[in-house]
């Protein structure tokens, strides 16, 4: 009797030891690729690389200075059809719409986030691409806006249903309209929840190469027309990556830094503003 | 300030006269834009199973049901068939699913049940970075510090063992379909662990206590009252994440080896749908060939919608089952 | 327009400070009420979904007095007091039958737009609620700006009367900037009051408006209550027997959804008619 509890024990602490070590497992990945990243990017990160445009081959040194801006320009676009779309779709379902109709919307918005993100290069590489004959930084941002879409949308039906009722009720009691109150009110108590929504969407489509391959295609120029292709970062990056030279390999790495840097610097002032917004809600 | 006197008559306007008229324009208006834009989702999902329809009628008319059969890819003679991309993405996401499952439903139970509190949020953070990690990244990771390692020391050792198989014979390269399924598993390790760390943490404590107060120990409550309970959202969990391994693109493509073949060595590069489309789609030359990869595009889609809507039915009935569990 | 047009404008209720306001305050009295009515309430039954909330309630709630709404909890008297500005409808599936006429129109005429309702008939909560990213002024003139008033000079005179009736104006002069959130309870609930009476309504309509409050605030609060009733006509929810006895002119009795007794408060506190109106106020069940 008393053995047998022994053994029970033993096979508990077992198996809290071995769910610890696939823990470190699962985290050990983003050990080691910080690690390189900081060991092989940090050396090539410079001054040049923020303002210099790609040397061509055979001649070192240059920078990714358009693909950084092709990025934000691309993000830009990307959130001109991403947030109002996300948003405001957000507010339908924490807002209006029936239980069954919502649960469905909300299913059909999980669905669609699992979509690969290779998927949406080719569709808009069919709806735009094609018909205009060129690809441009419009067909990347539209392609990326569409994958912020459900992200958005989810995010901000959560945090609206984190106003408590009663600050809506207290509007439509001053003969406040329905609209009025959840824009000014609502919208406004959330302001925090919503614009996080959207930096983490940012964040996340910040680091997609896949839908920019054949929409915004890359440039190793400057970009003034949006109907052109234009540069992005992690199409610089897997560019790189993949040529031969080694001095490509360590703007590789210099590239994924900054990008990785930026991205991380996201997500903990998102975390930053959340914790903010749920002491100040609740 | 002084206070206002009662006036003999009503001189000026009375508030409510001030405001403006309601008007049930305005909430009509705003009720149905925010409808639009919230079926703007399903509208999306139909735009892109008609673009996909539509950018590849011609291939699936020309080649009809060989395509999904057939394993020639042979864009100078205008042979397509898509049979390696199935195979390399089927095989890639299970060698992905063999890897992540156990490590990522471990991690979640450990995080919910058996960590000491403290360490719990600094974990979750951590693998919340790792989620954050774009594809390309991990790829460029995979090139030059993965594939390295695993060519020169698991990859021979794994030889040496299970050489007599087919699966771990033949030559050594590096990139190969082991390694785009060990880098397709770190894509995935996180959302199964942080979507089984919801299912966990929604079981009702009532289970819990019931097997304490049997005098259950720690890991006998998770076995017991926790994992049985929770079966059915932590497969929905993993076909979540075998959804996002059908469709991982960037890092697999960097470290998979793009050649169309089917080999049974897992030494051996493979292609998947997603790689095919990525690295040939801008040099597609014929409009055969396009419409080949656009029916690659389909395939995928399909697939994908396929897993995804069988996890979110399993996640979301999984969640209707707990609430009325709570109620009991 | 037809919907705005529902109810004769009122006329400039005229606003005297707090100390002219305690001499004019009336004693509840047994006789029926001289004026006309705030609201005659007809065969009132509310349903969600299935559930009958209400049952067949009837009643007269007397103009520029404080009716108050007793009964144990669950009886229905929120519903029924939000019933009175159709705040009752914002839970999904209600149904009513019969009618709330207010100032000689049914409140649920298929014309009448809730919104024009609402304006005209006020409502504190329960549970204070001022708007968490406004400062005191803002939360006070929320009403007013979003509904379309710009006029400045007219927006800095309501704060004030406002603030003054609801007694907060001493104490936050200085402080209008500050969030509405950094006040007291007692004070957040005040300045929930100055919000709803700075759209002027006629009515106001109050939820347990003290039940989240320690004694002191609450004696606050049923002051400032018995000082409102002079320009408005107050319906207060309560749970408390002894608040509704200090602070009404008359009382409802309500049990399982039906009005069992209502009068005038002393009448329903030391001669009640009915014998469950007496099982409940001598504390026998609820």
């Amino acid at each position: 009797m008393k053995n047998s509890h022994l053994w029970r024990k033993t096979k508990s602490a077992l198996a809290s030891a071995a769910s610890f070590v696939c823990a470190l497992l699962v985290i050990a990945p983003l050990a080691l690729v910080f690690l390189h990243l900081l060991r092989s990017g940090a050396s090539a990160v410079n001054w040049s690389f923020f303002t210099e445009l790609p040397k061509p081959v055979g001649v070192a040194g240059g920078g990714m200075v358009n693909a950084i801006a092709g990025s934000f320009e691309l993000l830009g676009l990307a959130a001109l059809v991403g947030v109002p779309v996300g948003v405001f779709g957000g507010v339908y379902l924490a807002e209006y719409g029936t239980v069954r109709g919502n649960w469905l919307l909300r299913f059909v918005a999980d669905v669609l986030n699992g979509v690969p993100s290779i998927i949406w290069g080719v569709v808009v590489y069919g709806l735009v691409v094609l018909r205009f004959k060129s690809f441009s930084a419009y067909a990347g941002g539209l392609a990326l806006g569409f994958i912020m879409i459900p992200l958005i949308m989810r995010t901000t039906e959560e945090v609206l249903l984190l106003v408590p009722a009663g600050y809506r009720e207290a509007s439509l009691a001053l003969g406040i309209s329905r609209w009025k109150t959840i824009v000014h009110i609502v919208m406004k108590t959330a302001i925090k929840g919503i614009v996080t929504a959207i930096l983490l969407a940012l964040a996340r489509v910040a680091g997609e190469t896949a839908p920019l391959l054949f929409t915004a295609f890359g440039n190793r120029f400057w970009n003034h027309d949006l109907s052109e292709p234009i540069a992005a970062l992690p199409l610089q990056i897997f560019s790189y990556a993949i040529s031969p030279y080694d001095d490509w390999h360590r703007q590789a790495w210099a590239g994924a830094l900054v990008l990785v840097v930026m991205i991380f610097f996201v997500n903990i002032l998102v975390r930053f503003l959340t914790r903010e917004r749920v002491a100040r809600v609740l | 300030m002084p206070i206002a006197v009662a006036p003999e008559r009503p001189a000026v306007r009375s508030t409510i006269d001030r405001m403006a008229p309601p008007s049930g324009l305005g909430d009509k208006v705003f009720k149905w834009f925010t409808l639009a834009m919230a079926l703007a989702v399903v509208a999306l999902v139909f735009l892109v199973g008609w673009q996909l329809a539509r950018g590849s009628s011609l291939a699936i008319h020309r080649f009809g049901f060989h395509f999904l059969a057939t394993s020639t890819w042979d864009p100078v003679a205008e042979q397509f068939g898509a049979l390696p991309f199935i195979y390399g993405t089927a095989v890639s996401s299970l060698i992905a699913l063999i890897i992540a499952v156990p490590l990522s439903i471990a991690t979640a139970v450990y995080l919910t049940e058996l960590a000491p509190l403290w360490i719990r949020q600094p974990i979750v953070s951590l693998i919340e970075m790792l989620a954050a990690i774009p594809s390309v990244i991990l790829g460029l990771w995979g090139i030059f510090v993965m594939i390295p390692w695993l060519r020169d020391h698991p990859f021979p050792f794994l030889k040496k063992i299970f050489g007599w198989t087919p699966f771990f014979s033949g030559p050594i390269y590096g990139v190969s379909m082991l390694a785009g399924g060990i880098i397709i598993a770190v894509m995935i390790l996180p959302i199964i662990t942080s979507v089984s760390r919801e299912i966990l943490r929604s079981v009702p404590n009532l289970q819990r206590e019931a097997a304490y107060a049997l005098g259950a120990t720690r890991w006998e409550v998770t076995r017991i009252a926790v994992l049985s309970y929770a079966k059915k959202g932590l497969f929905g969990a993993v076909i979540l994440g075998l959804g996002r391994a059908l469709g991982e693109t960037m890092a697999v493509t960097m470290v998979i080896g793009n050649t169309p073949q089917i080999r049974a060595s897992l030494f051996a590069p493979g292609y998947t749908l997603a790689s095919v489309i990525a690295n040939e789609f801008t040099e597609a030359t014929t409009d055969v060939y396009l419409q080949a990869l656009f029916e690659i595009g389909l395939v995928l889609f399909g697939i994908t919608i396929l897993a995804n809507l069988l996890a979110q039915l399993l996640l979301k009935t999984m969640g209707s089952t707990i609430k009325s569990g709570a109620v009991q | 327009m037809e919907s705005a047009a529902i109810i004769d404008p009122p006329m400039i209720t005229p606003v005297s400070s707090p100390q002219q306001q305690v001499a004019s305050g009336s004693e509840p009295t047994a006789a029926a009420p001289e004026r006309p009515p705030a609201f005659e309430v007809e065969r009132l039954s509310i349903f969600y979904g299935e559930k009958k909330a209400i049952e067949n309630v009837t009643l007269t709630i007397p103009s520029k007095m404080i009716t108050a709404i007793i009964g144990p909890s669950g009886c229905g008297k929120s519903t029924l007091l939000r019933s009175l500005n159709r705040m009752h409808e914002l839970v999904p599936q209600t149904r009513i039958e019969g009618k709330v006429v207010f100032a000689g129109e049914d409140i649920y005429a298929p014309h009448i737009d809730p919104v024009v309702v609402r304006r005209r008939i006020g409502m504190v909560f329960q549970k204070s609620n001022p708007f968490p990213t406004m400062s005191i002024a803002e939360n006070v003139l929320v009403g007013l700006k979003l509904n379309g008033v710009r006029d400045r000079a007219f927006l800095r005179e309501r704060l004030e009367q406002s603030l003054r009736m609801a007694a907060l104006w001493d104490e936050v002069k200085n402080d209008l900037h500050k969030p509405g959130i950094s006040l007291s309870g007692g004070q957040q609930q005040r300045l929930c009051i100055a919000r709803a009476i700075a759209v002027e309504p006629e009515v106001l309509l109050m939820d347990e408006p003290a039940s989240a409050l320690d004694p002191i605030a609450t004696a606050k609060i049923e002051e400032l209550i018995h000082e409102l009733s002079s320009n408005y006509t107050v319906v207060i929810v309560t749970h408390n027997m002894q608040q509704a006895g200090r602070c009404s002119d008359y009382t409802a009795f309500l049990y399982l959804g039906r009005l069992i007794e209502f009068a005038a408060t002393t009448k329903i506190f030391t001669n009640p008619s009915e014998r469950q109106t007496e099982d409940y106020i001598t504390g026998r069940f609820g």
